[in-house]
């Protein structure tokens, strides 16, 4: 192991390596094959609580794999080191007026974290997104290439740094999401896009969820490009912005752009809702504030480990799962994505992922990962949706393919 | 034709009496053809250079009878090449001698339109365009746009992430693809995505669009839907070199603004196109770009005037705003009409179809002017300047001995450039057959074999598509092979280029 600098954390026995370079990745991965020992894969550990825990006695954390190798704002691209905190980048390209389109959200404050500790390499693995998803796609939309080394202890490249781009196969998608369960990622490439010149969101009070999925499916029906489309039903509203809500539940559409598109665009839709109800305007700043709460499921920020669900699920669909799942069990719930994804926490502290699960494949399908709990309750129970046997045979065999000695993140998805 | 494809099997040959009986007995009827002269309209596909008579030709209707006929290849060690409307300018559907070709094109009903969700359920076989029309009485579209949008069907789009003029802003197939339905080779038939986003494990759907049809057969596909914008209007404007052109495009996109699409003709591309359709473009400039802006009016007029004043600090001469839905057809008339007129100042032309980052678009032309004397070939440009996707078309004449050899061979030499100045062999083309041998101009061995050990994964006999996208065939039982000696792993597959 060339400069790779292996120390032992203070509070466990579990030993933690800091390669340098991929080489040093390479050398610690073929280690690891060779004793058959597996690895648990990390950034800042800032997700560590997300997937099913890993058994491995060491961790390779890509903390100081770190920093911008490329940023060319013209060209609308930047490539950085797996570890690269993503607050960095997301600095870095604001002061170019520019941002991720994806909106990546944080998992930090759910989990009892201070928000912003992740790491790039750590949202591309997770593939996380925010509620601009919805219009401008997930993570794995916007990786353009990827550097990594397998299970098999091999460095390789997918993709490129230009955005059309068909050469092979898209190996970045696959790694995007992978847990870190099929190569570890060294140095990612992204598309990056202008920001917005501003922003509004409207605000439509006291809708049941099934009339907010009503308005959400006209609003992004129709053409106003809407780039957010949120419901928070009673008391939830209360818990983003400081409750400058308040109470009564809040149907909210986000639509950002240049100042005179958004003014036309906003008015022209606002006409539209009022048929529905009284429509109100946010500020931009208002507009921020309340849509990174959203993104970061801050009305589920309540410093316990009790379980919440990320369902993706037919959007008009999920007010009918939300209420079935009500009638039930103890359950709160919001929803994002036009209804698309709703976060659903279980009071009971019980995740009832059998319940969760037969509810959504009644109306419409759909996948159900638990996104919070404690270790104990994520060792036992199926973190990610189970998929059909062919289907888990083939991801069997891509896992298989990438990573024979099972050594990367062994059990996180599984 | 310069590509070798794999040999064909005399064992496969030798049984295709056998092989048609019993494909009869899964398909009935005409969805069996193994006449020659009714399999000569499938011998190639948009890359018309290669042609190959397949073993047979068989269409299936059901997903059922995909499948049966999927698993008895499989059993009986027969390749299989999917084709949907045959219009891969990459040879991606190049039949096989000793292989089957499986035509999806009977696969052709809208299944489902889902205005609340945004969606369309369509079969593989169905247009792109046709989606379009399905849904277009309800003012919405789908959005990737490629130019053969007319015929190309859906099912094609997924194999190759089609892109278009517009996938600056609204993204390639990849990113409007919501789920679709696929048959394994051996016959399984799996789901991925739905109305849903994301994957609820790893991205196979990712990865399965784009792949060639190397790694299943699609048999459905759902598609995002958009609202039309409520208008689009596009704007012409003349430089009096490209470099200009280039610095104007990096301007616009440096004050925020993604075009609905941007695009730029050099100076042969404009002469061709102005004689061919009279689209009104002004002949005496080097460098054309059309910058289309949609959106509500409120916008289109408010990036109009900023595009302008974008375009006349960067030296353009010649600058026109589209003032009716006529005039905007008219300027992507000529744009939309570069191939087939340089078709008409040539009796043949090659395609390219690479990617480059746009700064480096002086230094390819200027290296294309180059390789054109070297070669002694004409070459005409476009290219989606927005995302630095080139068409280089390579005029030659096959007809003169070795001028087809020699465009191939100057095709080969730009994407070859491409890839140095750091872009890619394929933007939206694919790699098919035509790029294959180029593959390790951009990857090592073990790139491909990482990407090989996907196909793996899927079909580890090699039986679909094969002979395309990979220059060598690494059996899967050694590409999983991993050595282990002394506590070390062995790298024999380190970088070696």
């Amino acid at each position: 192991m060339s400069s790779a600098r292996s120390m032992t954390q203070d509070d466990s026995a579990a030993t933690i390596l800091h390669p340098q370079s991929e080489a040093d990745i390479r050398d610690i991965v073929a280690a690891a094959v060779a004793a058959e020992e597996p690895l648990a894969i990390e950034g800042t550990g800032s997700k560590a609580g997300l997937g099913r825990p890993v058994q491995a006695a060491r961790t390779l954390s890509l903390a100081k794999m770190s920093g911008v190798t490329l940023y060319e704002p013209e060209e609308l691209v930047l490539s950085a080191k797996a570890g690269t905190p993503i607050a960095e980048i997301e600095a870095l390209v604001d002061a170019h007026g520019q941002r991720l389109e994806f909106e990546p959200m944080d998992y930090g404050p759910l989990h009892g974290l201070c928000a912003g500790q992740g790491t790039l390499g750590g949202v591309v693995a997770c593939n996380l997104s925010g509620p601009r998803r919805l219009k401008q796609g997930a993570a794995r939309d916007h990786v353009l290439g990827v550097r990594a080394v397998s299970g098999r202890a091999e460095i390789f490249k997918s993709g490129g740094r230009v955005v059309k781009n068909v050469t092979g196969y898209d190996l970045s998608k696959g790694l995007t999401g992978s847990y870190g369960t099929l190569a570890v990622m060294s140095e990612i490439t992204i598309k990056v896009l202008p920001k917005c010149e501003t922003e509004t969101t409207l605000v439509l009070r006291g809708l049941s969820d099934a009339e907010a999925a009503g308005a959400m499916a006209a609003s992004m029906g129709s053409s106003a490009e809407v780039s957010g489309a949120a419901h928070l039903p009673m008391y939830v509203a209360a818990r983003v912005a400081d409750g400058a809500l308040g109470n009564d539940a809040a149907t909210l559409i986000r639509i950002d752009g240049f100042g005179p598109s958004v003014e036309a665009r906003a008015a022209h839709l606002g006409r539209g809702l009022e048929k529905v109800g009284k429509v109100e305007r946010l500020d931009p700043q208002a507009s921020r504030r309340l849509w990174r709460d959203v993104r970061d499921v801050r009305p589920f920020v309540d410093g316990t480990q009790k379980p919440v669900w990320r369902l993706s699920v037919t959007p008009t669909r999920a007010h009918e799962i939300v209420m079935s799942l009500r009638m039930q069990a103890a359950i709160d719930a919001f929803y994002d994505w036009q209804g698309g994804l709703v976060w659903l926490k279980m009071e009971t502290g019980e995740p009832e992922a059998d319940l969760v699960r037969a509810t959504l494949r009644r109306f419409g399908g759909g996948h159900a990962t638990l996104v919070r709990a404690s270790e104990s309750v994520r060792a036992a129970t199926a973190v990610f949706e189970p998929q059909p046997g062919p289907l888990a045979g083939l991801s069997h065999r891509l896992k298989e393919q990438f990573d024979p000695k099972g050594v990367l993140n062994p059990g996180k998805m599984g | 034709m310069s590509v070798m494809m794999p040999k064909p099997s005399e064992a496969i040959l030798a049984r295709r009496r056998a092989i048609v009986e019993a494909l009869r007995a899964i398909v009935p009827g005409e969805g069996v053809v193994d006449a020659a002269n009714e399999m000569a309209v499938f011998e190639s596909d948009g890359l018309t250079a290669y042609r190959q008579l397949p073993l047979v030709v068989v269409l299936p209707s059901t997903v059922d009878q995909v499948a049966a006929v999927l698993k008895y290849c499989h059993r009986e060690d027969i390749a299989v090449v999917p084709r949907g409307s045959g219009t891969s300018l990459s040879g991606g559907a190049l039949p096989l001698e000793d292989g089957v070709l499986l035509v999806l094109s009977k696969f052709n009903r809208v299944l489902e339109i889902d205005y609340d969700n945004r969606c369309a359920v369509v079969q593989p076989g169905v247009t792109n365009l046709g989606i379009t029309h399905a849904v277009a009485g309800h003012g919405f579209y789908y959005a990737p746009d490629p130019s053969s949008q007319i015929a190309c069907s859906i099912g094609g789009n997924v194999a190759e992430n089609s892109g278009g003029v517009h996938c600056l802003k609204y993204g390639l197939t990849a990113n409007n693809v919501l789920g679709i339905e696929f048959v394994t080779i051996e016959g399984e038939v799996m789901r991925l995505g739905g109305k849903h986003l994301d994957a609820e494990g790893y991205d196979l759907l990712g990865l399965m669009t784009g792949s060639e049809g190397l790694l299943g057969v699609v048999t459905e596909v759902t598609v995002r839907i958009l609202q039309k914008p409520e208008t689009a209007r596009a704007v012409l404007i003349g430089f009096p070199t490209s470099e200009e052109a280039g610095e104007c495009v990096a301007a616009i996109i440096a004050k925020g603004i993604i075009p609905g699409g941007m695009e730029m003709m050099d100076r042969p591309a404009i002469r061709a196109a102005e004689d061919f359709v009279h689209a009104g473009y002004p002949t005496d400039v080097e460098a054309l770009l059309i910058v289309e802006l949609d959106g509500p009016g409120a916008e289109v007029d408010h990036l109009l005037a900023e595009v302008e004043g974008i375009a006349n600090a960067n030296g353009a001469v010649t600058c026109r705003v589209s003032q009716s839905e006529e005039e905007r057809a008219a300027f992507w008339a000529g744009r939309k009409a570069a191939f087939p007129a340089v078709g008409r100042i040539s009796p043949d032309y090659y395609c390219m179809d690479g990617t480059i980052p746009r700064k480096e678009l002086p230094k390819v032309l200027a290296g294309m002017k180059a390789m054109s004397e070297k070669y002694g070939l004409r070459v005409a440009n476009v290219f989606h300047a927005g995302d630095g996707n080139l068409h280089p078309l390579i005029l030659y004449d096959a007809n003169k001995e070795g001028e087809l050899h020699r465009a191939e061979e100057f095709g080969n030499d730009i994407l070859r450039l491409c890839v140095a100045v750091g872009g890619v062999l394929t933007g939206e083309h694919g790699v098919g057959v035509e790029k294959r041998d180029l593959m390790p101009e951009m990857f090592d061995e073990t790139d491909l074999k990482h990407q090989q050990r996907v196909k793996c994964a899927f079909d580890d006999k090699h039986l679909l598509n094969p002979g395309k996208v990979f220059p060598t065939l690494h059996r899967c039982a050694e590409l999983g092979r991993m050595h282990v000696h002394k506590g070390q792993v062995a790298f024999p597959d380190l970088p070696r280029f």
